[in-house]
Parts: C-alpha cells; structure tokens; sequence
C-alpha cells in the first residue's frame, strides 16, 4: 500500500496555484479575448461577397485547423529565431494560442451570424440600419446567444492547452507541476494534483457559461 | 400647405398624377434566369391604399420589397414625391421622418444605384412583414424606437413618447417590458405595425400581414389597418383577404407573371374582371372546391 505524501501534496500545492494565476490563467485569457477578435474578423471575412477576402479567410482556418497547436508553439518559439525572429516565451504562447483560437472560433461565429433568420436583417434595413449597423446591434446579439455554448468549448480546450506552453518555458501550472515532480519522483501524485486544479479551473468556467447562457436566454422561449 | 411639387417626367399634367406619391414604371426583376417582374408599372396617390392580390409566385410580394428596397430591381423606376412638411397622415404622427427624408426621390434601376439611393428610398417607407420580424433580444418598446432613436436619430424622450402613445392605441401598453416571444402573434404583428409607424414613414407596405396568424387572431390585425387606412395613411397591401382588400383598398391590382394584368376599383375588378387570368384566380379563390 502506497501512502501518499500529504506533507508534499500540500506544499506543492500553492507553487502549482502560483503558476495557475500568473501563467495558466491571464496566458488563457488574453490569447482568448485576442483571438476572438482576430475571430470575428475572420468570420466576416468569410461571409463577405469579396472572393479574394472569403478565400484568405478559408485559408488560414485550414491551417491552423489542419496542423497541431504544438507544432504551431514550436514554430514561432524555435523556428523562428533561425529566420532572425526572436519572441520570448511569453508573446509566443500569446501569439500561438490567439491564432489559434482565432482559427477555430471563426468558424463557430460565421455558423452563428447565419444561424439568425434572414428576416431579422431585413427588419434592419427596413427601419434604415446600414448593413455594420445591423450588423452590431441586431444580428450579433443574437448569434453571441448561439455561440456561448461552443466558444466556452473552445475556451475550456484553451485553458487545458495551455500547458503545452510549459514546453516553450512558459511558467504555467504544468511547468511548476513537471518541475515538483522531477526533484520529487512523485510523478503520479503531483501529476494528479496538477489534473484536479485544471478540473476545478474548468468548473469554475462551465458555472459561467451556465450564468452566461441564462442571463442570454431571457428572451427566448422555452 | 400645398402639396410639394411632383417632378412630372412623363408630362403628366392631370391632378391625380401631381397628387401621386408612388409611382413605379417598367420594374423589371430576374432571379436567375427566372424572370419574376416583367414590367410593372403602378401609381399610389396620397392617402390611398392599392391592395395587390395574385397566386402565390406571382411577383407581388417582390413588388412590395423592390419598394423598400430589399430587392434591387433590374430596370425600371421607382419615385417618391415630397413629403408634404406638417402633414399628419393619423394617430398624430407627422409623416417624413427626419429632413433628410421629406425630399421627392427618383431612382432609375438602369444605372448603377447606390446603397445611399436605396437609404433614401428605404426612409420614405416602412413595411409589415408576414412573418413580424420583430427583434426577439429587444423589448417591444425597443423594438419601437430603436429605428426612430438609432437611425433618425431623434430624442429618446420624444420618440418613447410616441411610441408609448402608438403602443396605447393598440391596446399593448402593458406589454411595452416585454419581450416578442411572450406576445400572440396577432400581439406581435400590432408591434410590427406600431414599430413601421413609428419610422414617421410616407407609405406603409404591407407583406400578407395575417397570412402567419391564427384565424381568430386575424380580425384584429385587419381591422387595425383599416383604421390607419381611414386616417390617410398611403399604403401598398400584399394580401390574399379578398374582402379585406375590398373593404379597405381605394384599388386592386391583379398581379400575374410579373405584369399588372388590370388593376381598378375593388368593386369592378373583383364584380367584373376583364381579364380571363383574374376570372379564373377569382373563381379559384371563390370556390375552392
């Protein structure tokens, strides 16, 4: 019978939280509100009538879709220095996780705006709204609705991916974890205790979604 | 106050033709290589109410949206005279929203038309739609002044006023918290009424505005548009309620194959149809059996 090292448990705890709210956390939020605006972007780039703009739209969400959030890491962090682009740790995960957030979230925004009846931007015109106008005040209203539940997915596999930062020397929850570990040998222990604060991290956030999702919802119907 | 002068191009020169306040000429209309408007010519005077009836497909509704601009037509003409500046078409609303849009305007689909064009066109009227369209993330009262306060820019106190005024006299002031999913459809369809009345517009367009509605929803709608009807305002009704069209329409016009087959008064086109192809739509509709 293994007796877990509840001395090392506890003290390895607060270095993890340390790493969570300094690395983890605001590493998860800025690349997620960044990204979402390069979505947004990147979404109404996709449902514009310009061929050339939808077509470089199409384009970078193939990439990034189609090719792995290490890779990209290692791509900005390692490969670009030998091109003669130095990015330290830290603007390189931000960098990494905003495209990549930007990718995935684009696609969740454009299947959003089309989600809302044609009708609505119908209605807009009619009462006078340029196509931005009606745009900002009564088609993306209603498709932040529809789109809570999946960016939250995407946000959730966010704050989850980010440990892969802890690979280009980010100090991130799972660097402070590899690091307890290591000098530790109580590699499942610490591995564990790593995986239950990311636990409680996401249910932290499913609980705001859930208030989010009801507090968008009072003018539906159910 | 004289009636703003009417630019008469065609060298009209007869009293109806300068007190006209629509007048289309030659819309034509593909989607595709499906041809949906012929050539359409129509004239509404001021204060007047043309009904258009036709089978399903057979361009009326796109009649109406070429008017409010959400379709571009392929050819033709659209005009609005002047608003006549005071002139309070009912209900103590003043016609012609912001001075902006009291000017007469011409649009020629055979150029070019720009987005500003079809603003232009688009502030001089307000349609209904079958379907309501309303905002569903906004209140009724919103819903109301969000065209009046966002787009015309208007004060807020001014338009929630005569919004709240409007809302009133259709019987929903205690609904103005409310959201459009907790309304009837018939409640909702008053919303969409008040909400084109609210845009101070010239011409009211209707879009089947009862077809969406449960049968015993639908009197009240009718009946509040031939109240508006009565007060002067001037309006284009899509419709398949023949005796609706009857009651409340100064003129009919059958539409069929993207042409006005004939047009007239209620009672003679729907009594004594000239044309073979609004005999049979007629007796279709009479007797479906």
């Amino acid at each position: 019978m293994i007796q877990p090292d509840w001395e090392l448990f506890l003290g390895s705890f607060w270095p993890m939280l340390d790493g969570a709210v300094r690395g983890t956390i605001p590493l998860a939020l800025t690349s997620f509100a960044i990204g979402l605006v390069l979505a947004l972007v990147l979404a109404l780039m996709r449902l514009s009538p310009k061929r050339w703009l939808s077509a470089i739209a199409r384009g970078y969400i193939s990439i990034v879709r189609g090719t792995p959030l290490l890779v990209q890491l290692f791509v900005i962090f390692y490969g670009l220095p030998s091109v003669g682009v130095l990015i330290d740790p830290w603007p390189s995960a931000i960098v990494a996780f905003s495209i990549n957030v930007g990718g995935y979230a684009a696609e969740v925004i454009r299947a959003a705006i089309l989600s809302v009846p044609k009708g609505q931007w119908e209605a807009a015109y009619m009462i006078g709204m340029s196509h931005n106008r009606a745009l900002t005040r009564i088609i993306l209203p209603q498709a932040a609705r529809v789109s809570v539940p999946p960016l939250s997915n995407t946000f959730i596999s966010l704050v989850k991916d980010t440990s892969l930062a802890s690979l280009i020397l980010v100090t991130d929850l799972f660097r402070e974890a590899q690091q307890i570990a290591s000098f530790s040998n109580e590699f499942m222990l610490i591995y564990l205790e790593a995986a239950f604060i990311y636990w409680v991290i996401c249910l932290v956030l499913s609980t705001g979604q859930g208030f989010l999702e009801k507090r968008l919802d009072r003018y539906v119907a159910r | 106050m004289s009636p703003a002068d009417f630019p008469t191009t065609t060298g009209q020169t007869d009293a109806a033709a300068s007190a006209a306040l629509l007048r289309v000429r030659g819309l034509q209309k593909s989607f595709g290589s499906n041809r949906v408007l012929e050539s359409v010519d129509l004239t509404v005077g001021r204060g007047r109410v043309l009904a258009l009836i036709g089978p399903s497909g057979s361009g009326k509704t796109t009649i109406l949206r070429c008017l409010n601009g959400l379709e571009l037509p392929d050819g033709g003409t659209i005009e609005v005279a002047a608003a006549v500046i005071g002139d309070r078409a009912g209900g103590g609303i003043t016609t012609g929203g912001g001075a902006a849009s009291s000017a007469s305007v011409t649009l020629d689909f055979a150029a070019k038309t720009s987005p500003k064009q079809l603003g232009a066109l688009r502030d001089r009227s307000a349609m209904v739609f079958q379907h309501y369209n309303l905002f569903p993330h906004k209140t009724v009262l919103q819903n109301v002044i969000e065209g009046p306060v966002i787009v015309q820019r208007r004060p807020v106190a001014e338009v929630t006023a005569e919004a709240l005024a409007l809302l009133a006299r259709v019987g929903l002031t205690d609904k103005q918290s409310s959201f459009p999913f907790e309304l009837s459809g018939g409640q909702q369809q008053r919303v969409g009424i008040v909400r084109a009345l609210a845009l101070r517009p010239q011409l009211l367009l209707f879009d089947e505005p009862t077809s969406a509605l449960d049968p015993e929803l639908v009197g009240d709608v009718l009946r509040l548009i031939k109240e508006l009807a009565d007060e002067g305002w001037s309006m284009v009704i899509v419709t398949h309620e023949l005796e609706f069209a009857r009651e409340v329409a100064h003129e009919i016009a059958f539409v069929d194959g993207g042409v006005i087959v004939e047009h007239g008064e209620p009672k003679q086109l729907l009594r004594h149809p000239q044309q073979e192809r609004t005999r049979q739509f007629l007796h279709r509709l009479l007797h479906p059996f």
